[in-house]
């Protein structure tokens, strides 16, 4: 009898288990993922979609090994992660369901409110270490990086240092809340964060990409408009998706799905 | 009956003792196993390599050289041994923006080509390509050599830079010198207070005092690390910055402040045990012959106790040496050789912890996460034996 029971109860969550829509991947995309699954839940309440996080990479692996339905990342999918999926006999998909902007933030009390790719370059790699050299006090800067597992860290080499490797030794954070913990007590201090994390504890400056030309403030307006250069997408690799997994993903495109992009504190598509 | 259950408890005993050993056997061999692999890995990162013209006279660059070009700080071929050129750095990626996928044909057949024709054409280029895109069998290019990975590149380099393309820098020194650092100044800091608090409770405190008291601290031991570090990020931090005048407050110090309250704890818990064990016998001799209490609690109770006390005390560093969550919040994580306490640090299981997840399975920087675990599991090992050592030769001494 008992027996019997358990194998029911091992049969149910294998069923319920294999129907359920898995998503895996980026924990910059897990909260809006999660919004984005509960909006979906109430149209639908008959839905059955789990997601996870652990990075993009993880991800993205876990789609070739086939135990997710769904890849989450922050960054565009590797050459060799392509190849590899490809030698699997697997084309992957690629869908950007919303974009995400870095802000360059520092101490609310720092002078400087600007600074050129080049100079946040030479920050982040070491090349220039005091606020004066910039347009600030004689300060000594200190620049604070996230962990390398996270796909930000990723981004924000690619974009801002132009593929140079980050200075030895710099202060790195595990988490994101860690970063405007730090920065809001350090004067000389200097990160980036997602726009989603700014508060009024950081300073969020305006950047330039174009050697000093104009400066672009850090706006929702701007990052939409393009005009705000720090801006990744965020995507969805798939390789076969079921009618609900497809269903998922055309509700986070339809205006309802986009409200809570900007819900989140993501940049909507459109 | 009773005989046959008596065997069977006796089997089961033996059995779960056999498990554990096995067990922890089989964590060790894992972990050397997929560490030692590091060595016979080469400075480039796996499935690519580094691609010159073959006018240029450079045949092999170290990993330090290739990491200098790669950041633009060596920008002149004479630096590494070649002629006096600037250097021209080609990404893979690179290609994409130049070709369209047509262009490139039907699985990338054209894409080897296509490299080629770029490195043929540029004397002063040094390419960074898959091992499979390698042009084959065409003039004018040449692979360069890179070294293998080894042991002094890898126990006394001062660089850990494991994410670093093409060539990741897996210099320990730094991190070494900062678990010891933070654990000894820890452990520095709380033994005088976890001794000190021990003595108190077992000897002079009142019943009652102690039934409040033992709980309380024994209360510490239960609050979950990740706490600790905000904590320390959120208030230990900013008072060690203040009162210390320092530019940031993540610093070794605050690591090992936050450290020492968890290690305090175990401490004064076993160290305690210890000294509540001595025999009330001892004391009451050592009172007949007319030593008051001070006297009693100094030459009589802690030398009795203090194998019991040493015992702590290795038990402590352990948990401060192994701690992961609370360090990796409040040192700052940054991989540099510490010139002084009041300088961010980073540390062994930090660095695991922070890394591993994004670590590509079976590649350098996975290795490299485990053989730094490895590294970890001897410095504990070592603590270890130490103390068997001391409790062993306070015994015979009795």
């Amino acid at each position: 009898m008992k027996k019997s029971i358990l194998t029911a109860i091992v049969i149910i969550l294998t069923l319920s288990g294999s129907y359920a829509q898995k998503i895996k991947g980026s924990d910059t995309v897990l909260p809006l993922t999660q919004e984005e699954i509960e909006a979906y839940k109430k149209e639908k309440p008959s839905a059955s979609i789990s997601v996870t996080g652990g990075g993009s990479g993880v991800g993205i692996t876990a789609l070739l090994n086939g135990t997710t339905d769904i890849a989450q990342s922050s960054r565009k999918i590797k050459f060799d992660e392509k190849q590899k999926l490809a030698e699997a006999g697997k084309a992957v998909k690629e869908v950007i369901i919303a974009y995400d902007a870095l802000s360059i933030v520092v101490h609310p009390s720092n002078k400087v409110s600007q600074l050129t790719r080049e100079q946040l370059e030479k920050i982040f790699t070491g090349k220039i270490t005091n606020w004066k050299e910039v347009g600030g006090d004689d300060m000594k800067i200190i620049p604070y990086s996230r962990e390398t597992s996270s796909g930000t860290y990723e981004f924000f080499k690619e974009s801002v240092l132009k593929n140079k490797n980050y200075m030895n030794g710099i202060l790195s954070m595990p988490a994101t809340g860690g970063i405007i913990q730090s920065i809001s007590q350090t004067k000389g201090a200097i990160g980036y964060v997602g726009f989603a994390y700014v508060t009024d504890k950081v300073k969020a400056l305006n950047v330039s990409y174009n050697n000093g030309k104009t400066f672009i403030e850090p706006t929702i307006a701007n990052a939409k408009n393009k005009s705000y250069p720090i801006v990744r997408p965020l995507y969805y690799y798939y390789t076969n998706l079921s009618a609900e997994g497809k269903s998922f993903i055309d509700f986070i495109l339809t205006p309802k799905g986009q409200n809570v992009v900007s819900k989140v504190g993501y940049i909507t598509i459109k | 009956m009773n005989k046959v259950l008596e065997k069977f408890v006796e089997s089961l005993l033996k059995m779960s003792s056999a498990v554990t050993g096995i067990t922890v056997l089989l964590i060790i061999i894992f972990l050397f196993k997929e560490g030692l692999g590091l060595f016979k890995s080469s400075t480039v990162e796996k499935g690519y390599t580094l691609v010159v013209n073959t006018q240029n006279p450079v045949n092999r660059l170290t990993a330090v050289e290739i990491k200098e070009i790669f950041d633009s700080e060596i920008e002149n071929w004479k630096d590494v041994g070649g002629s006096n050129e600037d250097i021209r750095i080609f990404r893979f990626d690179e290609i994409f923006t130049m070709y369209s996928d047509e262009e490139l044909g039907e699985d990338y057949s054209l894409l080897p080509q296509k490299l080629g024709e770029i490195i043929q054409s540029d004397s002063t280029i040094i390419a960074f390509l898959p091992l499979k895109y390698v042009p084959k069998n065409m003039s004018g290019i040449k692979e360069l050599k890179t070294d293998i990975i080894s042991t002094s590149d890898f126990f006394l380099g001062t660089i850990w830079l494991p994410t670093a393309t093409p060539s990741a820098l897996f210099g320990i020194l730094p991190l070494v010198v900062g678990t010891l650092l933070v654990s000894f100044i820890a452990i520095v800091i709380a033994i005088p207070f976890g001794v000190g608090v021990a003595i108190y409770l077992s000897e002079i405190a009142s019943e009652r005092m102690r039934k409040i008291m033992k709980p309380a601290i024994e209360l510490l031991a239960g609050i979950p690390s990740v706490v600790y570090g905000f904590f320390g990020l959120v208030v230990v931090a900013p008072i060690v910055q203040k009162v210390g005048g320092l530019t940031l407050g993540e610093t070794a110090f605050t690591g090992s402040l936050i450290l020492a309250i968890m290690a305090l704890p175990t401490i004064i818990t076993i160290s305690e045990d210890a000294l509540r064990n001595t025999p009330k016998a001892m004391r009451d001799a050592s009172y007949a012959l007319g030593a008051n209490r001070w006297q009693t609690i100094y030459k009589v109770v802690i030398p009795y106790a203090s194998s019991g006390i040493s015992a702590a005390i290795i038990l402590g560093i352990g948990r401060a040496i192994g701690e992961t969550m609370a360090v990796l919040m409040v040192t700052g994580n940054a991989a540099v050789m510490p010139h002084s306490l009041f300088e961010s640090v980073r540390t062994i299981p930090a660095t695991i912890a922070a890394e591993l997840g994004e670590a590509p399975g079976g590649g350098t920087h996975y290795q490299s996460l485990f053989l730094l675990g490895c590294v970890l599991f001897l410095i504990t090992l070592i603590i270890s034996i130490i103390s068997e050592k001391i409790s062993g030769r306070k015994i015979i001494k009795e």
